[in-house]
């Protein structure tokens, strides 16, 4: 007892967590990742990750630089390829299909993504909203559904009058929603986030941590993060990576709470990373 | 101690007096240029050099409207050719290309671009002005297109590059296809550049003699169409400079003046809509 409540990091606030059991808790895996290796050239960077993403949750990926976390997103819809000779090994399910099996640009429509940098398009605000839609060929109200998307990503409020503008005049954190609207916009079942705060300031990414909360009715979440205290604010599950592996997979509060690998308590203590 | 800060001191003040002196060198070459031109040339700038055709030796008056709308056609048909290959190969190599292939294009198009133009002169009379038995606008503006080629092709290059690969990324992962993603976000996030970059080779091309002597050939009458003879500036200045007599000379000046002023627009132009967008940018 003694052991566990110093083990407790003050930033865990029970409660806002749902303590499900991985064992016994029903919920239906979107991502079965299973013996996946990845490797730039000589280097490996993932070890064989075996890992279920289960669906209208969210999932955070923490652990230290360089421990594969961003390359184990990446694979989920497939961006690893956009980089040169990436070889991937392993298999990945999405519900059932094979990712590797699909249309990549079907994949990308029905997993979104939003990057550590918000990178808005060089257009108006509407068109940055709007591209996805226009380049699958939307047919119906296209201001509708960018007011939708809007909305849903908490941006609507605050560039309503405005959306004729550049992307580029709003702030940091408005351009990071507004890239979550635009991800939004092409209704994807599941939303990659790959750390998406790290350039924003605490209100902002205050903001953002509330969306997901949101979000997770309609998405399935999985969110790359440096910060333990946005994962154990904002997440249901908890993967801690390290050198490629997956150390520990438990829901967020057990995983801060009472983690059944050394490595896991050494780094959400603070003692490396 | 002090000797030598002093002798330091010295050989930094000289060295820095010695890159200036050649600095303004460099400035004062072109505002000679400019001023030798404007005082020659100048004195004869009227509306009828702009409005007439040259006339017989010894009759006064006369202008060269032939050569202007000349050289306009010949860049026209230039352009034509050179801008779209050259801006398409551009985006191949910054977004397609493979490492070897693309070493390979780049690499020949510096041959190209190193190529003395009155090799490419000689080219294009040898593939269209010998087939067709006459010269022509097409020919003139077919040689200017090839000069153009390389210089496009390579800034267009690396004004794509300098597009941040997130704006791909963010394409890409909304489910978009490569070339989609090229055509609708990279390639208009580049776009001022690479209009910068094709202006730029416009007025670059815009003074070539050498390409024009035996393809677009001369003549001191309106050529219709793109399939005849046709005179330009710069070959207007050519045969009027060697020519014996001092009207002529004077002419020459001028058109050289007019020519030059031509440059100086088109790059100024340039300049101001790339200023315009990407302060519209901002």
């Amino acid at each position: 007892m003694e052991k566990q409540q110093h083990l407790v990091p003050a930033y865990v606030r029970k409660g806002d967590v749902p303590t499900i059991d991985l064992a016994t808790g029903r919920l239906n895996p979107r991502f079965t990742i299973s013996g996946l290796k990845v490797s730039y050239g000589a280097n490996e960077v993932l070890h064989g990750i075996d890992l279920k993403v289960f669906a209208n949750v969210v999932t955070a990926v923490i652990g230290p630089s360089g421990c594969g976390k961003s390359t184990l997103l990446r694979s989920l819809n497939r961006m690893t390829e956009v980089v040169r000779r990436a070889h991937i090994e392993g298999k990945i399910l999405l519900d059932d299909e094979e990712i590797a099996r699909m249309d990549v640009v079907k994949l990308r429509r029905r997993v979104g993504m939003v990057f550590q940098r918000p990178n808005p398009f060089p257009k108006s605000i509407f068109e940055n909203v709007a591209y996805g839609l226009r380049i699958n060929g939307y047919k119906g109200g296209l201001s509708d559904a960018v007011e939708h998307s809007l909305r849903r990503a908490a941006l609507w409020d605050e560039v309503k009058d405005q959306l004729q503008k550049s992307a580029y005049a709003l702030s940091g954190g408005q351009q990071q929603r507004l890239c979550i609207a635009r991800a939004l916009a092409v209704d994807p079942e599941v939303l990659l986030l790959d750390e998406p705060c790290s350039a924003l300031d605490p209100i902002t990414t205050a903001k953002i941590e509330e969306l997901l909360f949101q979000l997770k009715a309609s998405c399935t979440i999985i969110i790359v993060t440096h910060n333990m205290q946005q994962a154990a604010r904002a997440s249901d599950f908890t993967a801690f990576l390290l050198e490629g592996q997956l150390v520990e997979y438990q829901s967020t509060s057990k995983l801060f709470t009472t983690p059944s690998d050394p490595r896991t308590e050494a780094y959400i203590t603070g003692r490396f990373g | 101690m002090s000797l030598r800060s002093g002798w330091r001191k010295c050989l930094n003040a000289s060295m820095l007096g010695l890159t200036a002196v050649f600095a303004v060198a460099t400035v004062s070459v072109l505002f000679f240029i400019l001023g030798y031109l404007v005082y020659h040339g100048g004195k004869n700038v009227s509306w009828n050099f702009f409005t007439r055709l040259p006339k017989p030796v010894g009759e006064p008056g006369g202008g060269m409207a032939n050569a202007i709308v000349g050289t306009a056609k010949l860049l026209f048909v230039a352009l034509l050719i050179g801008a779209p290959v050259g801006v398409l190969s551009g985006v191949y190599l910054s977004e397609f290309g493979g490492k070897t292939l693309s070493f390979f294009v780049r690499y020949t198009a510096d041959l190209l671009n190193g190529v003395p133009s009155i090799v490419i002169g000689i080219f294009a009379y040898a593939i269209i002005v010998v087939p067709a038995r006459h010269f022509s606008t097409f020919a003139g503006g077919f040689a200017l297109g090839i000069m153009m080629i390389p210089i496009i092709l390579r800034s267009t290059e690396e004004f794509l590059k300098a597009v941040p690969s997130t704006l791909r990324e963010g394409g890409m992962a909304l489910g978009v296809s490569k070339w989609q993603t090229v055509l609708t976000l990279v390639v208009p996030a580049a776009s001022s550049g690479i209009i910068a970059a094709v202006m730029l080779a416009v007025a670059r091309i815009a003074g070539e003699t050498a390409p024009l002597l035996f393809t677009a050939f001369s003549n001191r009458y309106w050529s219709p169409g793109f399939n005849e003879p046709v005179a330009s500036l710069p070959v207007m200045i050519y045969t009027y400079a060697i020519g014996p007599y001092p009207e002529w000379h004077e002419q020459a000046w001028t058109a050289g003046l007019v020519l030059l002023g031509l440059v100086v627009v088109l790059n100024v132009a340039t300049r101001l809509i790339f200023a315009r967008k990407m302060a519209a940018l901002r």
